[in-house]
């Protein structure tokens, strides 16, 4: 189960290596000159050299007839309605339903299963017990295990076996009636503890994890001594000599918490195995990775392996490929010859997947001027039986500077694995280094906005920080703890880079059938993040006709393939593609009509939704019109992903802004306002990426103040495997959110698109939420969630077991 | 070993009660279980529980189903109805994704049983538009964007409609405390809030307007 990119927070220079720039510069190339930059600083023009089958340079969105308007969810009806069918509402003739069995211990050996009373309970099907667990670090020398019948059990909750029955209740039933026996071995779920020498090894010996197409995962073959796997280190110029340099400094340590991505739908596939194809439902971020490892997984031919995802109830990173439950639910279709479904349930969905926990030490130096002189991060964090904690993203991208050392650690702990997590090592990243750089604008007497203008040279986030002095209250922000009553209010800002991540396996075909009508197919996937309508406007641009009356079949890779959805791929990636396909087919249709009009097809343009004669504007036809004129029923065209137009590497971000109230009496913080102000390229459908945002900075509030995995360091289990227990973020927390988007007009691909997933508001939140904490009451907020435990510990009005 | 006659009918018994006797005749409402459970009770019999058909009155339509006592009506719903639409996210009463109405009640039908449903008007979000129509309150929540991997939304749906019935000028908080238990984990609350305080103002407005009419009527 390989992972296909990787992105993990690394450096911009190491993670544009998906990007295939043209090599072959023979006659079919074109220059091509582009809308560039920003509207707020005037927008230029630039030339670029585009593949001849390159559709025209697209206009700023202004002057387009759907492309940057408001339009609403392809798919909003169906979901409004409750008909959109998500995996966990397949029904198929003749379906089993199936139950996973966990590990009840940490740590330890199975010397036994017994599924015999499983199997005599009437109505079970088929069971199956796993004999290779994916997910977890894998030991460099397998020979360092001592030789074990099953799977060794590293966490409570790993999963053991599955079993399939006529319903899920008799399927839970048989699941309790397989007896498992352990011989256990000592155990630690403590990220500090397991740093100690004489910490019980999780692994008896160095391990590494592969990341999923999402990202996440950590470096490999670094060195390992006991349970701490690293580091991963990134040595730039000389960091002591960078700090001898400066004026100012700021040095302290940050914790953050282990999250867990919660999606509303629980992982899960419905598995159809038939002997010639394996049909698998999957609620997931990658139908390409689904297939792709089930195929790899069962040596069976990728031809024979289908994969759907029609509706998708949130991924968040951790839904790639085909996952333990995946391979038992295959298993158990093979073996009962009738599909399957298995979905995870709830305490199952907290386990098997989460952002990791980070303890970061960060030192930044500054000369008067507000120069960065040196930048250093050590950070100790723990992805469980995984790797992928580093934070050093923000630290080594967000500013430019001379001396920078970062070194990452992973921690193993008898804990689920950790997964890619909107942004992976940023969140965590990003509360430590945000809020590292207001306390040294503070030492350095200098207001933090301005600050960031003399540091960051992102042409982007200096737009957004203009936008937030014009329409918040910055100017008028005091003094920290300002404040003499015990409600305490305070502003502050934090801002975001994420990386533009292009992936080449984007394919689609556009079909025009002879009523007018046109079909969009691909097997790229819609998780909720607008997928669907963002290609129905595309379309819909390039032919003149309303986005609703483009049909989008996606999702089943029967269709060309397309990108798994991770790292704010998507719309970056497949938009060009679709826009190519929908260009040449509009081309093959202009020449199969243009005879019959009696001119040319290069005399046939399309102007405000209708085909006009470039030289007789009074020659108009609707494409309906045209379609109707077709000599074959239907025509189509097929287009990949050309390269990106230019080598330059490119990156988003955003900058959020976040009034709120501390009562210091109580240790609650009330978020009152947030102010976001983002960009992505070139925004295709403004309403959906708005809606993106909102999410984003509703998740960020709900890591700050709320989130949090408790492990039961006595027993080794996740006590708040539920959603009553691990707390996010409800209705009556929401504050007043306000949302500007920033257009940015790259020039890199036909359509100028990008993703917002990451950028979106989870990567700055906590800290802008700690920076207007520490506005508040003068008192730095170095760890989160910002429960009033914590806050009233950090306010020192009580004391808390320091445990990280 | 002496015999304790059961005087009270505890859940357990009252399910394998009505688990026992009811596979020959359809259990169409509360009284008919209730009369079944008696009867059961009273020979003292406590085989069970296996399944039962039972008469589910839902979004206008009676329905037989032929289920264990201990289906939840979300399970009901979903997996013998086919009524998808009622999604099932912690299956434990904290996240609300499974709301119904019963009897015009926003209820947990992840937390009520199926029999104890018998009887009750059911209404799912499949039941809340009229064919293709959708209720003002859906078509809200598609205007404003307030969905988007739409798993939350069935049930945040028939909270607002809920809350629209019974409070016909609803402020902000009230909204906010309607769907204070549907979590939603894209974040797409302050778009449920836009929605439904629009759909609240267009009624309002409507009422305006038939009150301007009949007043011109008059």
């Amino acid at each position: 189960m390989a992972a296909e990119i990787m992105l993990t927070g690394e450096l911009l220079q190491e993670s544009a290596t998906q990007q295939k720039l043209p090599a072959d510069k023979s006659a079919t190339t074109r220059v091509d000159k582009f809308v560039f930059g920003i509207p707020q600083n005037g927008l230029t023009e630039i030339e670029r050299e585009v593949p001849l089958d390159e559709p025209p340079p697209l206009p700023q969105n202004s002057e387009l007839l759907y492309i940057g308007k408001p339009t609403p969810r392809y798919d909003g009806a169906a979901k409004a309605m409750g008909r959109g069918k998500y995996t966990a509402d397949v029904q198929l003739p003749g379906m089993l339903y199936a139950r996973m069995v966990d590990a009840t211990i940490p740590h330890g050996r199975i010397t036994s299963i017994d599924t015999s009373a499983a199997e005599k309970l009437p109505g079970v099907k088929a069971v199956h017990v796993i004999e290779h667990t994916y997910g977890l670090a894998e030991l460099r020398d397998p020979k360092q295990e001592v030789p074990s019948r099953y799977p060794v059990i590293r966490y409570a909750g790993q999963p053991i076996a599955g079993v399939a029955a006529i319903s899920p209740q008799i399927a839970s039933d048989a699941a309790a009636l397989i007896k498992v026996t352990y011989d256990a071995m000592p155990f630690v779920v403590d990220r500090q503890a397991a740093r100690a020498a004489d910490a019980p090894a999780v692994f008896p010996g160095p391990a590494d994890a592969a990341g999923s197409a999402g990202g996440g995962g950590g470096p490999k073959g670094v060195q390992q001594v006991g349970n701490v796997h690293g580091p991963q280190r990134r040595n730039v110029g000389d960091v002591e000599k960078g700090f001898a340099e400066a004026d100012a400094i700021v040095e302290s340590e940050y914790f953050t918490q282990v999250q867990t991505h919660s999606a509303l739908e629980t992982h899960g596939f419905v598995v159809d195995w038939k002997p010639e194809e394996l049909t698998i439902y999957a609620s997931t971020q990658g139908t390409s990775s689904v297939r792709d490892e089930f195929a790899e997984v069962f040596k069976l031919p990728k031809s024979q392996v289908r994969v759907i995802t029609e509706y998708m109830g949130g991924g968040f990173g951790a839904k790639f490929g085909a996952g333990n439950e995946g391979v038992v639910a295959a298993n158990l279709s093979r073996k009962a010859k009738a599909p399957v479904k298995l979905m995870l349930d709830r305490k199952q969905e907290h386990i098997v997947c989460n952002r990791p926990d980070s303890h970061q030490k960060l030192k930044i130096g500054a000369k008067k001027d507000g120069t960065l002189t040196a930048i250093k991060l050590e950070s100790y964090g723990t992805a469980g039986v995984g790797t992928g904690a580093g934070t050093a993203g923000p630290a080594t991208n967000l500013y430019k500077c001379p001396n920078l050392l970062t070194e990452e650690y992973d921690v193993f702990i008898n804990a689920g694995p950790g997964a890619a997590f909107r942004a992976p090592g940023h969140p965590p990243g990003c509360f430590a280094f945000e809020q590292a750089i207001d306390e040294l604008a503070v030492k350095l007497n200098m207001d933090p906005l301005a600050f960031r203008d003399k540091i960051d040279d992102s042409p982007t986030r200096k737009v957004e920080r203009k936008i937030i002095l014009e329409r918040t209250n910055w100017a008028k922000r005091r003094q920290a703890g300002a404040d003499s009553g015990p409600v305490k209010r305070g502003m502050g800002i934090a801002q975001s880079v994420w990386y533009r991540f292009v992936n080449m396996n984007s394919s689609c075909e556009v079909r025009v059938s002879r009523d007018g009508s046109v079909e969009l197919m691909s097997a790229v996937q819609d998780l909720g993040t607008g997928t669907k309508t963002l290609l129905a406007i595309v379309v819909a641009d390039e032919f003149g006709i309303p986005p609703a009356d483009v049909v989008i079949r996606i999702g089943d890779t029967r269709y060309p393939i397309g990108p798994d959805s991770g790292g704010s791929v998507t719309a970056g990636s497949i938009t060009p593609a679709v826009r190519n396909a929908a260009f040449q087919v509009k081309q093959k249709l202009f020449a199969a009509v243009a005879p019959k009009l009696g001119t040319t097809p290069d005399n046939l343009v399309l102007r405000k939704g209708q085909v006009v004669f470039k030289n007789d504007d009074s020659k108009s036809y609707s494409i309906k019109q045209l379609a109707a004129k077709l000599p074959t029923s239907e025509i189509s065209a097929r287009a990949t992903r050309g390269a990106e137009y230019s080598k330059e590497r490119l990156t988003y971000g955003g900058v959020d802004y976040v009034e709120l109230a501390v009562d210091t009496e109580t240790g609650r913080v009330h978020i009152e306002k947030v102010f976001g102000a983002h960009d992505c390229g070139r925004p295709i459908n403004p309403m959906g990426v708005i809606s993106q945002i909102n999410g984003g900075i509703i998740q960020g509030i709900s890591y700050a103040l709320f989130e949090e995995r408790v492990m039961d360091r006595k027993q080794g289990y996740m006590l708040n495997a539920n959603l009553e227990n691990y707390k996010i973020l409800g209705a009556r927390e929401v504050p007043e959110i306000e949302i500007e988007l920033v257009e940015n007009y790259i020039a890199q691909s036909s359509t100028d698109a990008a993703g917002i997933g990451e950028s979106a508001g989870i990567i700055t939140l906590a800290a802008a939420i700690g920076n207007a904490f520490y506005n508040a009451t003068g008192v730095r907020m170095r760890r989160i969630p910002m429960t009033p435990a914590n806050v009233l510990a950090a306010l020192g009005k009580a004391s808390l077991e320091v445990t990280a | 070993m002496s015999v304790t006659p059961k005087v009270e009918v505890s859940r357990r018994g009252f399910l394998k009660g009505a688990g026992l006797t009811a596979a020959t005749t359809v259990l169409d409402s509360a009284a008919a279980i209730a009369h079944e459970a008696r009867e059961a009770m009273q020979e003292d019999r406590s085989v069970g529980p296996n399944a039962l058909p039972v008469k589910l009155h839902v979004n206008g339509q009676d329905h037989t189903v032929t289920i264990e006592p201990r289906y939840t009506l979300a399970e009901t719903l979903r997996d013998n109805l086919g009524l998808t639409g009622t999604k099932v996210v912690c299956d434990r009463g904290s996240c609300s994704a499974c709301t119904i109405w019963m009897d015009g009640i926003p209820t947990l039908a992840c937390m009520t049983l199926a029999i104890d449903s018998v009887g009750r008007k059911i209404t799912t979000i499949e039941g809340l538009s009229q064919g293709d129509r959708m209720h003002p309150v859906q078509a809200a929540f598609v205007k404003h964007d307030a969905m988007q991997c739409g798993f939350c939304t069935p049930g945040m749906v028939m909270s607002c409609a809920a809350l629209l019935e019974r409070n016909h000028d609803p402020q902000l908080a009230d909204v906010k405390h309607a769907v204070s238990g549907n979590l939603c984990r894209c974040g797409t609350y302050p778009k449920v809030f836009a929605a439904t305080l629009e759909v609240a103002q267009e009624g309002k407005r409507t009422a305006r307007l038939l009150t301007l009419n009949t007043a011109v009527e008059a």
